[in-house]
Formats: structure tokens, sequence, C-alpha cells
């Protein structure tokens, strides 16, 4: 069994004049651990949905989401919060930063809510992981002080200080040049490998989804492989009970 | 345990980030638990006050004063026959301390000639139970009664009289009448105002009348007080018990008991304290609805970051109690500069000059510690209830609209 597995998910929201909208519709979806998986879709296709119900931000309205094995719909909500701490970091376009925190508190804050030696030693670890990232030098400074791109390299130091097993990027290059992007995805890629968590990336951009083992496509809230044969052999791949971990 | 050490690290981080935010809306906070908690203490310390001043007049509660005279001549009783009736009272009746004290005139001979001075001859012990401090020298002590010089403890206007300001000369004075004895000046209070005024130790080695265990002669000196000092619940049962107990032991004679503490002092106090803190309690009210606007303010500003802290992993409970453990250290902070500023100027405040004409308390108490406690409950009190409904808003926030875009 993967680590993220997905059957007919679906997610309808309500909309103000009562009448239920289709967001996601039938997504099937399996991502094994250590792997990078990129979804590209339009604005509006429900990207952002599908990564908050993977991150258990949100719920499906239909469909099963087992995470690591373990239904994740009777989960309850003290539990889900703390699997969405331990299991995913999240990396977002807007950086999502803590305003007027240094980047060294920005990356010490998950650890806040981390147990025992995590949260005690958070404040080490914190520079450990902007060592990481390049940006040791200026761990005193406050986002508001620092470049996009140094503010998404603190966002991906962040999400990787609890050394999740996916880190969820949205669209992580959305609000930088091209070149910036390019260099922050390749060093979000290799920072997730380095630590042997899954990243599910999110995107407009093909040449960010190049970079990933396997490519899907959102369309109108239908999820398909993207580019023919090679991915969908990978995603039979992993659907094989024996083979599954395998790229772990 | 590292959970609830997180929860105050997070808030502490949000009071510290936010210091401007913070301060002002505990501006109101402050003066309000300011100003509660310095009229506190200044009533406990009026109370306290007054109460001695009023117990150095009629004896701290609750004290029964014990007189007797003869029905037929009307005066005093014979001393002799009113020591051995009173003699086993205190025991008899477990009484917790007792004083005798009586009133006359006395004649000294002061550098301006001798004069009359209204003087209360008492034993040692009433010093205690009437909270007699002295502001310079001691109060009158049971070796005095031994000494051959009787031991006084006058005022200031009779130690200016006698031509002193101070007991470094170690001032005497000559006591007229038949048996000329004099006196050494122990203590000075401050009483009376102008009007000076002696205390003399009831008996001495040099008294004779008072060595054959008598007090004083009959007219140079009133009948004898007996006081006695008796837990107040138990003063009623005392005094039926002691005028009836006296009126056998004294056949012929009338004996009269009554309380001479001050009952009416507590009450007019408490009227005056309720009515200050009702007042108190209002600016800490408005105080309150202050911290509550600006945190409703600022819990809708901070949705984005609450949906943030989510995606870490924090739970509800964890949303809820780091924005209320934000507004209750804030408030408690504002609280700790509260009661610090209030102890600084009730200290500072020359109070024993204002109220009680510079004699020092008896029992001073300080800071009254109840005063502090009280303000930093009612400051973290204020603290939690402004919270409250921020807190509640933050929980209530849904994660994917406050990390949208
Ligand atoms: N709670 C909601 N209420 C109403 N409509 C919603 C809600 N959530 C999502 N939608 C709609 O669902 C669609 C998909 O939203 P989503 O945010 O997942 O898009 P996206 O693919 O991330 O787009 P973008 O690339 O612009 O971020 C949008 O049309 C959006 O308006
Ligand atoms: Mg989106």
């Amino acid at each position: 069994m993967s680590l993220l597995h997905l059957r007919g998910v679906g997610r309808e929201v309500r909309l103000p004049d009562g009448s239920l909208l289709p967001v996601l519709t039938g997504v099937d979806l399996d991502v094994a651990a250590g792997e990078h998986v990129a979804v590209v879709g339009r604005s509006g296709s429900g990207k952002s949905t599908l990564l908050n119900l993977l991150g258990l931000l949100d719920t499906p309205t239909a469909g099963s989401y087992l995470l690591d094995g373990e239904p994740t719909d009777r989960l309850r909500a003290r539990r889900r919060a703390r699997l969405r701490g331990e299991v995913f970091g999240f990396v977002f376009q807007q950086f999502n930063l803590l305003p007027r925190r240094t980047a060294a508190e920005n990356v010490a804050a998950p650890l806040l809510y981390a147990r025992g030696r995590d949260y005690l030693l958070r404040r080490r670890t914190a520079r450990e992981m902007l060592d990481r990232v390049g940006l040791g030098a200026r761990a005193d400074q406050v986002p508001e002080r620092l470049s996009g791109g140094e503010q998404q390299r603190v966002a991906i130091a962040r999400a990787l200080v609890r050394s999740p097993r996916v880190v969820l990027a949205d669209e992580p290059t959305g609000a930088l040049d091209v070149e910036t992007g390019a260099q922050v995805m390749a060093l979000l890629a290799r920072a997730a490998a380095e630590n042997g968590a899954a990243l599910v990336t999110i995107t407009h951009d093909l040449s960010v989804a190049a970079l990933a083992d396997r490519r899907f496509r959102l369309d109108a809230g239908r999820l398909t492989p993207l580019d023919g044969g090679a991915a969908l052999d990978a995603a039979t791949a992993h659907r094989d009970p024996r083979t599954a971990g395998r790229t772990a | 345990m590292t959970g609830l050490l997180g929860a105050f690290a997070e808030a502490w981080d949000e009071v510290r980030v936010h210091k401007a935010r913070v301060v002002l809306s505990l501006v109101g906070v402050f003066l309000a638990v300011f100003a509660l908690t310095t009229v506190t203490a200044l009533g406990a310390i009026v109370a306290q006050s007054q109460q001695e001043q009023a117990e150095r007049w009629g004896g701290r509660p609750a004290t029964l004063a014990v007189t007797a005279f003869d029905t037929t001549t009307g005066a005093g009783v014979d001393a002799a026959r009113w020591d051995a009736a009173v003699a086993g009272l205190v025991d008899r009746y477990g009484i917790t301390g007792s004083a005798t004290v009586s009133y006359a005139d006395g004649l000294y001979r002061l550098p301006g000639g001798t004069q009359t001075v209204q003087t209360t001859r008492v034993s040692p012990s009433y010093g205690p139970l009437h909270r007699i401090r002295p502001v310079h020298g001691r109060w009158l002590r049971e070796g005095d009664r031994a000494s051959l010089s009787p031991a006084l403890v006058v005022n200031e206007a009779f130690l200016s009289l006698l031509g002193h300001s101070d007991l470094s000369a170690r001032p005497t004075v000559v006591i007229g009448g038949p048996q000329p004895v004099t006196a050494t000046v122990v203590g000075v209070v401050r009483e009376g105002f102008d009007q000076p005024l002696v205390y003399r130790v009831d008996r001495s080695g040099g008294d004779a009348a008072a060595a054959s265990g008598g007090g004083p002669g009959p007219g140079f000196y009133g009948p004898p007080t007996l006081e006695l000092w008796v837990p107040p619940g138990q003063a009623d049962a005392v005094m039926a018990t002691v005028r009836n107990d006296l009126a056998l032991s004294l056949p012929g004679s009338q004996v009269d008991v009554y309380r001479t503490d001050d009952q009416g002092i507590g009450d007019s106090i408490s009227t005056l304290r309720t009515a200050i803190r009702g007042a108190g309690v209002v600016a800490l009210v408005l105080g309150g609805l202050g911290v509550l606007n600006v945190g409703l303010v600022t819990v809708r500003q901070r949705i984005r970051e609450i949906g943030v802290r989510r995606s870490f992993g924090a739970s509800s409970a964890r949303i809820f109690s780091a924005v209320m453990l934000e507004s209750v250290c804030a408030t408690a902070l504002a609280g700790v500069a509260a009661v610090a500023a209030a102890v600084l100027l009730v200290r500072n405040l020359p109070l024993t000059e204002w109220l009680a004409d510079g004699v020092p308390l008896a029992d001073d108490p300080g800071f009254p510690f109840e005063a502090a406690v009280e303000g930093m409950v009612a400051a973290t009190a204020v603290g939690a209830l402004a919270g409250l409904l921020p807190a509640v808003i933050a929980v209530r926030a849904r994660v994917i609209d406050a990390i949208r875009f």
C-alpha cells in the first residue's frame, strides 16, 4: 500500500445559492514514499483543493483516502491535526511566512507543535535547516527584508524542519521569476529527496513538472496521467502491492 | 508537558512581536489594576490605622472594662478588697489579657513650676492591649514595677514642658504630693496634641501603697478599672459572668462591666472601601473591553497566520489556548506592572503622617499582600475574559479560506 492512496475522491462545495459545485471528481492517486509527483492544471481546476485534501486541511465529500493504510475519514480532529504536523510539510505559493518573525523563528514555528526533543531543540534545528537551504547567514532577518526567492527558501526549510514524509507544494514558484523559480524548485526537489520525503508539487509550469518522477494533469476536477505510457506504467507499478515502496 | 510549554512559548512570541499593539491595549487594564490595587492597599492601611487609633482609646476587640464603687459612699471599692476580688478573675475565665487602669491628676515639679497633669496609672499590659507605640524610648514593662523610681511614659507636650526634645538626657521628674518621688521618663508617645499627659506604671518599688499590693489611696486616684481582653465572640458571656462573680465577692458595691472597644469602626470603613472598589471594577471592565476590542481586530488580521499554524499541526485546543494565553500573558504583564507601580506609590506616601500623626502602625501591613494578589487575579481574569471571544473566532476560522490567496 502506498503512503497516500486516493480512490474515487470527490469534493463538492456548496455555493451561496445552495447548489453544489463539484470541484474534484473521481480522483485516483497513489503517492509512494520518497517519490516526486507533479500535478499540472489551469487556474480553477481544483489543484489547491486536491492538495488541501492530501494534507488533511480539508476532507473529501466522496471516495476514500488512506494515509499509510489508515482511512482518514474516521480520524478525530486532534489526531488529524497531529498527523498533519508530523506527516506533511507545506510550501505555499505566497510563502505564508509569519510576519515580523525572523527566518529562524519561522523555521522553528512548526516545532512549537512537536514534542520532547524536537520541541526543545527547535532553535538549533531551525538554524541547521536554514544552513541547508543556504540562508544560514540570514537567520535573524525578518521575511520583510528577504527577496521572494529567499522567502521561499525559508518556507522550504520550514516545510522540512519536522522531517515530514510528504512535502506538499502549492505552486511553489508561482510568485518567482523563471530563473529563481527553477533554482528554488531544484532546491525543493533536492531537499525533499535528501530527507527521504515524498514531494507533491502543484504547478502550471511544465518545466517545473519535468523534475517529477510522475506527472498528472488536473482538468475541471478530474485527474489524468500527463504523458502517456511512461507515467501510466509508473502509476500502475505503484498500485501493485508487491512493488510498492520500491522507489522509497 | 512540552505541549504546554509550546503554548506558552507561542503566546509569549505573540506578545513580543506585537509589542506596540499589546502595550496600547493594556493601558486601560494597567490603570484599572493600578487604581484597584492602590485603593485596596490604601484601604487596608487606612483601616488598620483607624482601627489602631480606635484601639488606642478603646482597646482591641473585645476589651471589657470592669469597675466597682461602693453604693453607700459612691467612692471606689477599697483597694485591698478590689485586688482580692479580681485576682482570680483572669485565671478563672481564660481571659487572653488584662490590664488595670485608673485616672487621676498628678502634681509634677516642672521647670516652669509645679503643674497638675492628667495621669493614667496603668499596668504594663495596658500598652499592647491599646496598641501603644512610643515614638521615643519604650513602653512600660514588668520590671518597672520593681524599680524604686516610678517609670513614666509621657507625651511630647509633657516632654517639652520638661525642657527636653528626646530621651537622650534620661529625663526625670519629681512627682509631688504627700510622698514626693523622683520618676524616670522611659518613653514618649504621640497623643493628646498640646495637652500634656502621663502614663505612670501602676506600682513601683518606691510606692509604699503599691508595695503592699494595694492601689493608691482613694481621692487622689479614681477607682481602678480592670480591663479584660477577651475573644469578641465570648464578650457577652464573660461580661455577664464577671458581673455576677464580682457582685458576689464585693457585697454592697455596684459592679459595672462594659465594652470599650469601638465596634462600629469596621463597618464605616468597609462601606467606603466597597464604594471605591466598585469604581475600580468598573474601570477594569472598561479596560477589559479595550483589550477585547483590540483582540477582535487583530484576530481577524491573523486568520491567515492561524491557517498556517494549522498546517503545522496546531489543534483547535492549541489555537484556542494560544489566542487566549496571549491575552492573559499580556494583561498579567500589565497586572505585574500595575501592582509594582501601586507598591511603589503606597510605600512612598507619607501615610503615617497623614493618617496617624506620625505614629507608626503597631501591625504595619507593609504593602497588603491581598491587595497585590487581588490586582494580579483581576488582571489575569480580565485577560481571560477578553481573550475568550477572539479565541473562539480563531478556532472557528476555516483553515482553507485562511490560507487561500
Ligand atoms: N469553498 C469554496 N466555495 C466556493 N467555491 C470554491 C470553494 N473552494 C473551491 N472553490 C472553487 O473550486 C475551484 C477550484 O479551486 P482551487 O482553489 O482548488 O483552484 P486551483 O486549481 O488551485 O486554482 P489556482 O491555480 O488559481 O490556485 C475554483 O473554481 C474555486 O472557485
Ligand atoms: Mg490554487
